[in-house]
């Protein structure tokens, strides 16, 4: 009697158990009780603003982008596939404007990261004044460019200063807004804008190396070129993606300084992507205008898309 | 024995005498060639300071020449043709640094006798001001939802803003522009405002921030029974504030000198930014140029002076995309 009574018992506490095992392995199941599953949902809710503004003014329209760059116009939208790109492609302004682009963005990004690592380095090798220096090569990216296209346009004028020192060295003088020489031109001002901004990301990059391994290198009397090559640049990789990504994004803003100093018809040299876009738009030419957008985002995508691989493949020993 | 011991001695010291000099020696030649190689790297940061500062000093300075001066000096840079192309012709341009007769006829002549560009200037401000504000208000609620229970459809979404922040003007002005236009409000301050204040970067930038606040601490105020705005309220945003300032001085500077966006969605010139309407001025008001230019780096400038260290950790922030 007694026996039989414990063991029923024992047998209500054995299914409770279960139970409780069971609710225990449902909520895992499920992710959720009912307290964190109303706060996923709150949490959406925070979200949900941003994400519907972008939903609405990126999304949204890109896709319809993509629709109208493969169709022949947006009233009778007859598909016509890729003829928009074809047409695009074979535009001569595009084709100048690519080209141009394509040989500013390959000159003055890599200038860019070189330099203002070689700043940043310069900054951090201990040198008097620091944090005025620091100022000093920030101050370009604070001030708008519509401010100081006065100066530029007076220094590099065919009567201006940079052609006085060029006689000063018996060169000859040089047209530099309206030659080949425009995109040197460009070229400095992107860097003058630019290089601030990049050398803080690389200052804080190698404050960051960790400095026992470089004191162990150096006490293996490695050269201070070997510490550079082998150590920091590693440790770096991940900034020098970053910032040659967005230096490669700012290359493409270089037409706000174009149309400030040239106004919408640059010389051939300096007439970039943008000013293509622009002319398309005050046509409302809404295929060509499409497919030359999608082109360039494939085209980001690619470039971003190798660029993560390679620092993939150089970065990976030292990350983690 | 005891001579033998002192001569012994004396070798033992002479040599660690010289072995002594000849460290000595070496660290003088380390300390002056670190010395020189101080000096060389002071110099050349000198030099590049020079350059950086060149044309901002520039223009201030400029701005305080009368304008009989400007017109004598740089006239023939901004010449006009009948056609209305700026024009180059022959003779010296003057680039002065330190003008003949400081005077602030400019200045008085932009502030009180020719308001447009006031005008232009006050548009800047109302077109750059909301956008920093509900910018940075949405952003934060954004990231906070980005922050707590992270699942991977957020991620995705996450990663869609990475995408569409890393994507040139070219690109997304398209989109906004074709939306702009079903909304209709194409030519109005709403062209610019509305994806601006959309804008993915901030969202990136403070998302990557505030996931860097552990859990455990939201978490504990959980379980002290603190509801979702409270964390929001109490917790992430007085954690956040200085990444708030370094985001808002972020979006301020990029949003100042912004051209391409007025350019496309406001036809209307009127409504035009000073930052764009600066490159019309023309021949005529040649004198005014640098006054008004000064005039619109001085927000800018004031900005960046109180708030450089922001500035410098919003970008070091940005760094490192992979967070």
């Amino acid at each position: 009697m007694h026996v039989s009574k414990s063991r029923e018992k024992r047998k209500a506490l054995q299914q409770e158990n279960d139970g409780a095992k069971k609710s225990v392995k449902k909520i895992e199941k499920t992710g959720s009780n009912p307290r964190t599953r109303r706060g996923k949902w709150i949490s959406a809710g925070y979200l949900f603003p941003s994400a519907a503004g972008v939903l609405l003014f990126f999304v949204l329209p890109f896709l319809i982008v993509i629709y109208y760059s493969v169709v022949d116009n947006p009233i009778s939208h007859q598909f016509v596939f890729l003829d928009n790109f074809v047409m695009v492609f074979q535009n001569a302004a595009f084709q100048q404007a690519a080209k141009n682009t394509l040989t500013f963005s390959a000159s003055a990004v890599p200038l860019a990261v070189v330099l203002s690592l070689l700043l940043a380095m310069m900054l951090e090798s201990k040198i008097p004044f620091k944090s005025q220096f620091r100022t000093f090569f920030l101050s370009p990216m604070m001030v708008p460019i519509a401010s100081v296209v006065l100066i530029w346009q007076v220094l590099f004028h065919y009567n201006g200063m940079m052609n006085e020192i060029l006689a000063f060295f018996h060169a000859d003088k040089v047209d530099w807004l309206n030659s080949p020489y425009a995109q040197v031109v460009i070229i400095i001002l992107f860097l003058w804008k630019n290089l601030g901004y990049n050398m803080i990301l690389f200052m804080s990059a190698l404050s960051s190396i960790p400095k026992d391994i470089i004191e162990v290198a150096v006490l293996e009397s490695a050269s201070s070129f070997q510490i550079f090559w082998r150590i920091k640049l590693r440790y770096m990789s991940s900034t020098i993606l970053f910032v040659t990504i967005m230096s490669l994004i700012n290359s493409f803003k270089v037409f706000r300084e174009i149309y400030l100093l040239k106004g919408e018809y640059p010389y051939d040299t300096m007439y970039m992507l943008q000013h293509f876009m622009n002319n398309t738009f005050s046509r409302l030419d809404y295929q060509k205008m499409s497919a030359a957008a999608i082109m360039m985002a494939i085209v980001m995508v690619v470039i971003i898309g190798i660029l993560f691989l390679t620092e993939n493949h150089f970065g990976k020993d030292v990350e983690g | 024995m005891s001579e033998r011991k002192g001569t012994k001695h004396s070798a033992e010291e002479l040599a660690l005498q010289r072995w002594d000099k000849e460290v000595k020696r070496k660290k003088k030649l380390r300390d002056t060639r670190h010395f020189v190689r101080i000096l060389l790297a002071t110099m050349i940061a000198g030099c590049f300071a020079v350059l950086f500062l060149m044309p901002i000093v520039l223009t201030i300075t400029n701005s305080f020449m009368s304008a009989s001066e400007i017109s004598a000096n740089y006239g023939q840079v901004f010449a006009t043709t009948d056609t209305g192309g700026k024009v180059y012709i022959s003779d010296k341009v003057n680039l002065k640094f330190i003008p003949d007769m400081v005077s602030f006829s400019q200045y008085i002549t932009v502030l009180l006798k020719s308001p447009e560009y006031l005008l232009k200037f006050w548009n800047s401000v109302i077109l750059v001001g909301p956008i920093v504000v509900f910018q940075l208000l949405v952003a934060a609620g954004a990231s906070y939802g980005f922050t707590r229970y992270r699942g991977r459809i957020k991620e995705i979404i996450f990663f869609v803003y990475i995408i569409l922040m890393l994507m040139p003007y070219q690109v997304t002005l398209v989109p906004n522009y074709l939306v702009a236009d079903w909304l209709h409000v194409l030519d109005t301050n709403w062209a610019i405002w509305l994806p601006g204040i959309f804008s993915p970067f901030s969202v990136y930038l403070l998302t990557k921030y505030m996931r860097r606040i552990p859990t455990s601490v939201m978490e504990a105020a959980q379980i002290d029974g603190a509801g979702e705005w409270q964390i929001f309220r109490r917790i992430c945003m007085p954690l956040c504030k200085g990444a708030m300032c370094s985001i808002a001085i972020l979006i301020f500077i990029d949003y100042w000198n912004m051209v391409e966006q007025p350019l496309i969605l406001l036809s209307d010139q009127e409504k035009h930014p000073l930052s764009v309407f600066l490159s019309k001025i023309n021949s005529g008001e040649i004198g005014l140029a640098f006054a008004v230019a000064t005039i619109y780096m001085v927000p800018p400038i004031l900005v960046f002076l109180y708030g450089e260290d922001y500035l410098v950790e919003g970008i070091t922030y940005q760094g490192g995309i992979k967070g």
